[in-house]
């Protein structure tokens, strides 16, 4: 199992870890559905994630604190998650839609 | 300290301004006039006492000496200068003091019934005791910053009390006039004061007076366009004065002043302030006399032309007043030409140099009482008739016994019949004037018959002339007490004052000089003015058609001195055409459009930006994190970098 890992380089996966980062965050940009625009960030910490278990592998073999870290970051996401469903629930009951420019009261 | 009881002359006049002026309405007209005319008489009784006390106890070695009551330092300018406030006496002051206070003691008294029932009459006393001590301190000043100080104060009260009809618009422009054009001539006189006293180190009289070689050195010597900075200095205050005393050609506010109250005419501008300027001269004449004798000469030429000028106006005029002030022109003309052909500062037996000063300051004298005396007649015509046109006058000799034999006096005096007293300074100006050249002598001959011409056509054209015409049975009477005691005064002063021995009194150089008749001048200018006389007499003691077939026989020359000399018109002109057509008109378009359409577009400029920059505060939460990106991607682009 270690062989066919280790002869993939460490820069492939941080290139796709960057790939997801950076689709993650066009999407948070330009969805208007906020349900979308919590998939994106999914994708934002997912990759941060990948990050964490890949330097964890590579570079420190013997160590786990990048796994706790990672577990612990899924967990911290997991709750946010939960608090946002609920946010979006509730412009849901407001405006009958869940899109994000219903609530640009803080301009000007 | 000496004398210091005069400190009282200036304070209170002061002080009765401060009182009639902040209690306003709630004193009552009468108690107004009664508290301003009460402080006047104080201020009279203590300028004589001062006389008295001067002139018998001041004199040391024949010489009368000046004394300095008080003078304490009022600002430091630089380290040798200093403007000082204080008292000066000498034999022109206290002289001048006794002049200024017996005028506008009458003056206070004589308004007491002209002005009865006018409104504003606490007003008018609070702006004469402003106009008291102002003039008095004026004339007491210690350095020639003092001077400035209260020459400024002066026109202020001018301009107060010619504009006091404040509702009637002629008398507001007048009022406009008369401080424009005297604020004007006194920038030249503050330029002057500037420019001799950083030669000098020195604002002081008592310094400059005496001064000599070494204190003017570095002002003789210093050259700008051909002319020492001295004469530069001198001149520049000579046309300070010569705004002041109405010289040609800053003479245009004088005639407009008359629209002021006739007691405001005859105390202002015939008998003190107008006089400023020769007294500026005057007392800065050892100064002139010693060290500048061209600008001198040049004072002298420009008192005799305006003399001859002002003359041949009056002669035109129908206004009485306007008669009058054209007068006061000329007769002014006459002091300034006195103190230009001064040759030097002695007058003794064997040297006349000093001739003209101490004849300037007698016809001052005499002037300021007689012509007072004809200012204060003329209101009293006025008064009783309501108008100031000849037109409107005649025969009025039946109605007004003491105001026509007080206006005969004062009009044989200023024509220069003995025994009065306008005889006997006239005499001497002229006197003086032959002694410079015999062709100023015999100039001012010539004007001396056209004075009494024109004095003279003014006299028959009120009390002789035609029958007065009664309308709607309002026939003229003569005019209240308060308004004939001031009248009798002054024409015994007029009477008397020619027999005071002047010369023992006031000289340049302080000594005495008894003062003796030159025949010959006295036979001719006598024999002049009985000519002027006479021929006023026979064109204007009956009315007949001679005095307009002259008029229309001189044509141009006439309309024009009707006219004034279209000199009015001319400054018109040049302040209407150039001045505010050309220069002003760029001056505020530049304004308008440079300065304001800067700050416009500044402010334009500022909106449109912030429209611009509104977008970033979108309210979207996507756009708040799209700019945090970006500026996370720069830091850390500059950290790498």
């Amino acid at each position: 199992m270690n062989t066919s890992l280790e002869a993939v380089p460490l820069q492939a996966f941080l290139i796709v870890s960057l790939i997801m980062f950076f689709a993650g965050i066009y999407g948070f940009f330009t969805r208007k559905n906020m349900i979308m625009m919590l998939i994106s960030i999914e994708l934002i910490l997912n990759s941060v994630d990948m990050n964490f278990a890949v330097f964890n592998r590579y570079l420190y073999p013997g160590e786990m604190e990048g796994l706790f870290f990672a577990l612990f970051a899924i967990a911290v996401s997991a709750c946010e998650t939960a608090v946002a469903i609920a946010i979006v629930i509730n412009v849901y009951r407001r405006f009958g839609n869940a899109e994000v420019n219903n609530i640009e009261q803080m301009k000007e | 300290m000496i004398m210091d009881y005069t400190i009282f002359i200036l304070i209170l006049p002061l002080l009765s301004f401060l009182a009639i002026g902040l209690s306003g309405t709630a004193l009552k007209p009468r108690n107004a006039g009664a508290g301003g005319t009460v402080v006047a008489g104080l201020v009279t009784l203590l300028s004589y006492y001062t006389a008295f006390d001067y002139f018998t106890t001041q004199n040391v070695n024949g010489v009368w000496q000046s004394v300095t009551p008080c003078n304490f330092t009022w600002l430091n300018v630089g380290e040798k200068l200093h403007i000082d406030l204080g008292i000066m006496l000498d034999q022109v002051s206290v002289m001048m003091l006794v002049v200024i206070s017996t005028v506008s003691l009458m003056v206070h008294i004589y308004s007491l019934g002209y002005m009865k029932g006018e409104r504003g009459f606490g007003r008018y006393y609070a702006f004469l005791s402003l106009f008291t001590f102002s003039m008095i301190g004026l004339v007491v000043a210690t350095n020639i910053f003092q001077m400035y100080i209260f020459w400024e104060l002066v026109g202020v009260s001018s301009y107060l009390l010619i504009g006091f009809y404040y509702s009637k618009p002629s008398a507001v422009a007048a009022a406009k006039k008369a401080f424009i054009v005297t604020r004007f001539a006194d920038m030249f006189f503050l330029i002057g004061i500037l420019v001799l006293s950083y030669y000098t180190q020195t604002f002081d009289f008592g310094v400059l007076i005496p001064g000599d070689a070494s204190l003017f050195g570095p002002a003789l010597g210093t050259t700008f366009m051909g002319v020492s900075a001295m004469s530069w200095a001198m001149a520049l205050i000579f046309i300070g004065g010569a705004g002041k005393s109405a010289m040609f050609p800053l003479h245009i506010w004088l005639p407009d002043a008359m629209e002021g109250p006739t007691p405001v005419s005859a105390l202002i501008h015939a008998a003190t302030m107008v006089v400023a300027g020769v007294y500026l001269v005057a007392r800065l004449f050892p100064v002139y006399v010693g060290f500048t004798p061209e600008v001198l000469h040049g004072i002298a030429y420009v008192g005799a032309f305006t003399a001859m000028f002002a003359a041949v106006i009056a002669i035109a005029q129908t206004d009485i007043k306007r008669v009058l002030a054209f007068s006061t022109i000329s007769q002014i003309g006459f002091m300034m030409v006195a103190l230009g052909v001064s040759t030097g500062m002695g007058l003794s037996e064997h040297e006349h140099g000093g001739l003209g000063y101490m004849a300037s300051m007698f016809h001052l004298f005499t002037h300021a009482m007689f012509k007072a005396l004809l200012f204060l007649g003329a209101g009293s015509v006025i008064h009783a008739v309501h108008s100031n046109e000849m037109k409107d006058m005649g025969g009025l000799r039946r109605y007004m016994p003491v105001t026509h034999i007080t206006f005969l006096i004062a009009c044989l005096s200023i024509a220069g019949i003995p025994p009065f007293s306008g005889f006997m300074s006239k005499d001497e100006v002229i006197t003086a004037a032959y002694g410079f050249s015999t062709g100023m002598g015999v100039w001012m001959t010539v004007i001396a018959g056209l004075t009494a011409f024109y004095m003279f056509r003014l006299y028959y054209s009120i009390f002789w002339r035609k029958e007065y015409k009664v309308r709607d049975g309002r026939r003229p009477h003569e005019s209240p007490r308060s308004m004939t005691i001031p009248l009798l005064f002054l024409a015994l002063l007029t009477v008397a004052g020619g027999f005071i021995p002047f010369g023992k009194f006031v000289t340049a150089d302080g000594t005495q000089y008894i003062i003796r008749l030159n025949v010959t001048v006295a036979a001719i200018s006598v024999s002049v003015a009985l000519t002027g006389i006479g021929v006023a007499a026979y064109l204007y003691r009956r009315d007949n058609a001679y005095p307009a077939h002259l008029a229309k026989g001189f044509g141009k020359l006439y309309r024009a001195a009707s006219n004034r000399f279209y000199i009015d018109e001319l400054y018109l002109f040049i302040t209407k055409k150039i001045i505010f057509n050309g220069i002003s008109r760029s001056f505020a378009w530049f304004d308008r459009h440079v300065i304001d359409g800067a700050v416009n577009g500044l402010g334009r400029a500022t909106l449109r930006t912030s429209q611009a920059i509104r977008g970033l505060q979108s309210g979207s939460v996507q756009w708040y994190a799209w700019v945090f990106l970006l500026a996370t991607l720069l830091i850390t682009l500059l950290a790498i970098w």
